[in-house]
């Protein structure tokens, strides 16, 4: 519906194209977009601009004078000096291993339950369904206090997960939506395929691994993606089970910072933290702008 | 079906397929692993994940609502006790008003902008990827980075970033995150420069799915660019709004990251949010953690938004399925 409604709404849209010949209508327009542009362009990229360009300024002139662009010259030792004694390497480390086991469980959970629940459809399946749709109502804040207690003392493990990435590797694999999404793209795939690899001899592991799954890359790599920036917006929790400063996110790290490290340097670690957020955003701009980004919206 | 369940799903017995076949539809055609060894490991990882993190601590949220509980002695029954202390702690009227004023807020600075945003942008011919991608990229900043960069901006000095720009206008300086009176606007300004791309997306997505025969027809009957905006764009858009609506409901009483590190849910409490107040009942408690009043209070918070989220899950499946 999306992709038809996209191309007629190519053709035209509240202007007809005889309004776009009328000289008043194609000033204002082109009057609108441009005024459109400019704050979009001020409200958007401005902030991180400053940022990039506060980064490599020395802390004096940002102080002074925030708004001048480099007034004593460039401090691309900053930058330097946030990976290195700021320590912004570690915390950029953990980052990245938070994100990347985040990752791997929301995959394998979304992957083998959907697939279970739209191919292989056990019997309590529609049970199943529904109970993980229902945590979906369920709005993250009545989680917090019991999810915590959980990680201090989990069921059957017997010894708290505090201060390990499981505490938030496992609980970011509850996600409902992943489930979700992947079970509908299985249940849509040609069902004809799947019957023939059956005849031709493939079981339930084959099935997933070699026809299943190379079939899914679109689904896999929105999951992916939409993994990993959560992760690394991620707060609350990890400040919650990640006490110890040493297994600490960036995210998590540099309201701690703040406190004690020079401006010039803190503000390289702000750009630093945005770097590896904004690059996806960059790669994958098509996966974020399009309609995938209304499945985004009802995480939060 | 219950022979085959016990059927090793490797081996594929042929005489297996024309039962499933006996039942055309309901089942597909891997009926015959239905229940067996493999579905149960496919379903494992998840049941696991959501049994331990998810089922159980929703559960546990209504338990200990009901329990004093500090994770040394035994948890006690207390009945409603938890309840009637939330109801009789001041700040929870405090986090209330304060709440609802960050959502009324947040919907007077976030919902015509977008709006405004992508009805421009949907007409645009040329660049629209540029619009968009500038209009999305301070929803990938990672929110702590924002808010810690937002706060250099505000700050009270005349030096402050947004004080030296206002003060080429004459304007200021504003005390913007110090001052109680503008304090909350300044906590909603930045949450909405933060969200209002992902809105401005939806909104595109809806606009690109209106009819044009609609526009069509209205221009046969002669009307302007105006009355088209009014009596077609914003009609067909009336579902979606519902539900931009709604998740921003949803999402700003739940607000936490924008009054905990810009102002600690100061000054004087002008910020103090519900979530923050349920996460000091819990963790910044000097009394050791306040579970049972933490759970009670997030369980109130969550039926009313649990209302919300089943209207909006209505009104999307009610959509998709058309």
């Amino acid at each position: 519906m999306n992709a038809t409604g996209r191309s007629s709404a190519a053709d035209r849209g509240l202007l007809a194209p005889t309004d776009r010949k009328r000289p008043s209508v194609r000033w204002s327009t082109r009057l609108a977009h441009g005024a459109l542009l400019a704050v979009l362009a001020v409200a958007g990229l401005g902030p991180m601009l400053w940022l990039l360009k506060a980064a490599t300024t020395p802390t004096q002139d940002t102080l002074r004078t925030p708004m001048s662009l480099w007034p004593n010259g460039f401090d691309f030792a900053n930058l330097v000096e946030a990976w290195t004694r700021v320590e912004i390497d570690k915390y950029f480390l953990n980052t990245i291993a938070l994100a990347a086991g985040s990752w791997a469980v929301q995959l394998l959970v979304a992957a083998t339950g959907g697939y279970a629940l739209a191919v292989l459809r056990p019997r309590l399946g529609r049970l199943i369904s529904g109970a993980v749709l229902a945590t979906l109502f369920v709005p993250s804040v009545v989680l917090l206090v019991p999810l915590y207690l959980t990680v201090l003392d989990p069921p059957l493990i017997g010894t708290s997960m505090l201060n390990t990435f499981w505490a938030v590797w496992l609980p970011a694999g509850a996600s409902a939506f992943n489930v979700l999404l992947m079970q509908r793209f299985f249940a849509n795939l040609p069902r004809e395929i799947f019957e023939a690899a059956r005849v031709d001899g493939a079981g339930p592991y084959r099935l997933f691994w070699s026809i299943v799954l190379p079939m899914s890359r679109p689904i896999i790599g929105v999951v992916s993606v939409f993994a990993v920036i959560a992760s690394w917006k991620d707060f609350l929790w990890p400040m919650l089970v990640l006490p110890d400063p040493d297994l600490q996110p960036l995210s998590v790290r540099l309201p701690i910072l703040q406190q004690f490290v020079e401006l010039d340097v803190f503000l390289a670690a702000l750009a630093i933290s945005s770097l590896i957020p904004i690059a996806l955003f960059l790669v994958f701009q098509r996966m974020f702008l399009s309609g995938a980004s209304l499945g985004g919206a009802v995480k939060g | 079906m219950t022979s085959t369940d016990t059927r090793p799903a490797g081996v594929t017995g042929d005489r297996a397929r024309p039962r499933t076949a006996a039942r055309p539809g309901r089942r597909g055609p891997l009926a015959r692993a239905r229940g067996g060894l493999p579905t149960l490991v496919f379903l494992a990882p998840m049941l696991i994940v959501f049994g331990a993190f998810s089922w159980l601590p929703i559960g546990r949220a209504v338990v200990m609502s009901f329990q004093r509980t500090n994770l040394v002695a035994d948890p006690v029954w207390v009945g409603f006790a938890n309840f009637q202390q939330v109801f009789a702690d001041p700040q929870l009227w405090t986090a209330v008003q304060n709440t609802a004023y960050f959502a009324v807020l947040a919907l007077l600075f976030g919902y015509p902008i977008p709006l405004v945003a992508a009805i421009l942008m949907s007409e645009v011919r040329r660049f629209r990827g540029l619009f968009s991608a500038l209009a999305y990229l301070p929803v990938v900043v990672p929110p702590v980075v924002a808010v810690l960069l937002w706060k250099l901006f505000y700050d009270a000095g005349e030096d402050g970033v947004f004080n030296t720009v206002l003060g080429w206008a004459g304007l200021g300086p504003y005390a913007w995150l110090q001052d109680a009176d503008i304090v909350m606007p300044s906590l909603v300004l930045e949450a909405t420069w933060a969200a209002a791309g992902g809105t401005v997306i939806i909104y595109l997505a809806a606009l690109t799915g209106v009819d044009p025969s609609l526009y069509e027809a209205a221009e046969i009957d002669g009307a302007g660019v105006w009355r088209k905006l009014w009596h077609i764009t914003l009609p067909q858009l009336r579902g979606i709004l519902l539900v931009t609506f709604i998740l921003q409901i949803i999402g700003t009483a739940q607000v936490f990251l924008e009054p905990f590190l810009f102002t600690d849910g100061g000054p004087a409490n002008r910020t103090l949010t519900l979530l923050l107040l349920i996460y000091r009942y819990a963790f910044t408690n000097s009394l050791g953690g306040d579970y049972g009043a933490a759970a009670a209070l997030s369980l109130l918070l969550a039926l009313v938004l649990t209302a919300f989220s089943v209207l909006y899950f209505r009104l999307t499946r009610s959509w998709s399925g058309s």
